[in-house]
């Protein structure tokens, strides 16, 4: 059912792909999220940045409910996700269903390592949204191709170096045909002379107009491939805009010694 | 190629040499005349030997999943009696367990005429059902405590990346925990297998007639003592072999997990 139609969302009619309204989230006694606010249009590249332990994951981990919010509102493609008064899903089902529309692709890669590429780029599409298997294994092939990788289809991650494995998870990540990607910070694992391969492959993923929310510690490139920046700071969002004033002409001092930290 | 050329290093050679003239001096100057006789009884010994390794196996180790499961992340009231039940069965001789079930039970259910009267019985009143139920036991109760570990051991990424593509829990279970789970005790298990293959002689105690057992029955029956006990060793190592064999070909299938 989400194989076809997957000419990249025109950008004229601006709807919203993710509303994110007041989250909190805290860990026991420790805060990390002091109510943040986010809007995502469809098509939007909206970059994360912030210090470590500035709540930059635990938001984004928020948004599929990898992390409960304590309390918030999440919206994804016009449907808010219900929650009971403790901050957790009221309907499981819901969350199952909107976490298959949303593409997430993490710092540890965390690709299955008892399938092979392939067999992990077909698992969600085959056991989740029953896709037939036939054409399922002929889009996953597609989707390696796409990332570099048709000829690992076979190879397990063991056997593949940091951005290989990442570009594989990537793809994983786009076999469900997701209406937005989640990067949780899908560099900093690497090695840096692997950052390089799986940097242009979200790329061309944002060129082609995919929605994405990218927690990175890569400022040159936020800065090239993001419509949006969000810098948060202690849980809360300090600055953002568009990237050529949040890093061209940064108003919060803490933002302006944040960058000059990084870089 | 490599594999074969090594086996002919000088000390290789040799050992086989040895070996092979040990079986030789045993095929010619040890009594085997007894053989024939007894040939169809070890053959239905060996057989049953062989039937009740997998039934317990297999029995066991579907006992051992929840046994697992229970203690790795289950609630108290579940982990507390799954933990005390793999603590009973490793902390006690197997051989006192078979002897308690059967001697136990095996006297307890006469007693009770509706025992007898139902269409359990015909099994009730044999040894063997004692002998397969105290061995899965035994399987069970070692396998839950190894399983407990292997559940505790898969990578929480892996089953975080699960969830966050929308897998329902019984599906992240049954596609990606449990395999792992099991593909990373592999080696255990079948050390742990083969261990079990080494305790079905006990089940001779209560008359069940496996291979063992009809090795003692030549003993008893002829006064040749040694002839079907080096029979009986170089059967159980065969078996054993053939399991170690099975459990490396699954585990060679399926590479080291370990990323990055």
């Amino acid at each position: 059912m989400t194989a076809e139609s997957r000419q990249p969302p025109a950008p004229a009619p601006a709807e919203t792909a993710i509303i994110v309204e007041n989250l909190h989230k805290s860990f026991g006694s420790l805060e990390v999220l002091r109510g943040v606010s986010l809007t995502a249009r469809k098509g939007d590249v909206v970059a994360i940045i912030g210090g470590s332990g500035s709540g930059k994951s635990t938001m984004l981990r928020c948004i599929n409910f990898l992390e409960t919010p304590t309390s918030g509102r999440i919206v994804v493609n016009d449907e808010e996700i219900a929650i009971r008064p403790d901050g957790r899903p009221a309907n499981r089902r819901q969350i199952e269903r909107i976490r298959t529309r949303l593409g997430m692709v993490f710092q540890a890669f965390n690709l299955w390592t008892h399938r092979t590429l392939l067999e992990n780029v077909i698992e969600v599409p085959v056991h989740v949204l029953k896709t037939p298997r036939t054409q399922a294994i002929a889009r996953a092939l597609a989707l390696l191709d796409r990332v570099g990788l048709a000829d690992k289809a076979d190879t397990f991650p063991a056997f593949l170096s940091g951005g290989q494995q990442q570009r594989a998870a990537i793809a994983r990540a786009l076999a469900v045909d997701p209406t937005v990607m989640l990067f949780d910070e899908p560099t900093s694992a690497l090695d840096p002379e692997l950052v390089g391969e799986v940097l242009s492959v979200i790329r061309d993923l944002a060129a082609e107009g995919r929605t994405m929310l990218i927690v990175t510690h890569e400022m040159k490139f936020a800065r090239e491939v993001a419509d949006h920046v969000v810098y948060l700071h202690q849980g809360r969002i300090e600055e953002e805009g568009p990237p050529e004033r949040v890093f061209g002409a940064p108003q919060s001092a803490r933002l302006r010694q944040f960058l000059q930290t990084v870089g | 190629m490599t594999g074969w050329r090594a086996l002919l290093l000088p000390h290789r050679l040799l050992l086989m040499a040895l070996f092979a003239g040990f079986v030789i001096w045993c095929a010619l100057s040890l009594r085997w005349d007894w053989l024939p006789d007894y040939l169809p009884l070890a053959v239905e010994g060996l057989w049953r030997t062989i039937w009740i390794l997998a039934v317990t196996c297999i029995l066991g180790f579907l006992l051992a999943i929840p046994l697992g499961l229970a203690q790795a992340v289950g609630p108290w009231y579940l982990a507390a009696p799954a933990r005390a039940f793999c603590t009973i069965i490793r902390g006690t001789p197997l051989l006192l367990q078979i002897w308690l079930l059967y001697y136990g039970f095996g006297s307890l259910f006469p007693q009770f005429p509706w025992i007898r009267a139902s269409e359990l019985w015909p099994y009730l009143r044999q040894a063997w059902p004692y002998a397969v139920l105290a061995l899965t036991l035994s399987y069970a109760g070692y396998e839950g405590e190894v399983m407990r570990g292997a559940f505790s051991s898969v990578n929480k990424g892996q089953l975080e990346a699960a969830r966050a593509f929308g897998m329902p829990r019984r599906m992240i279970f049954r596609r990606v925990w449990l395999p792992q789970a099991i593909r990373n005790v592999l080696p255990t298990l079948g050390g742990e297998t083969i261990l079990q293959l080494k305790a079905t002689p006990l089940v001779a105690t209560i008359t069940v007639i496996e291979i063992y057992a009809v090795s003692s029955r030549v003993r008893a029956d002829t006064f040749i003592v040694y002839e079907p006990l080096l029979l009986l060793a170089l059967v159980y190592m065969i078996i054993a072999g053939i399991i170690a064999l099975i459990f490396g070909r699954i585990e060679s299938r399926v590479p080291n997990r370990r990323q990055g």
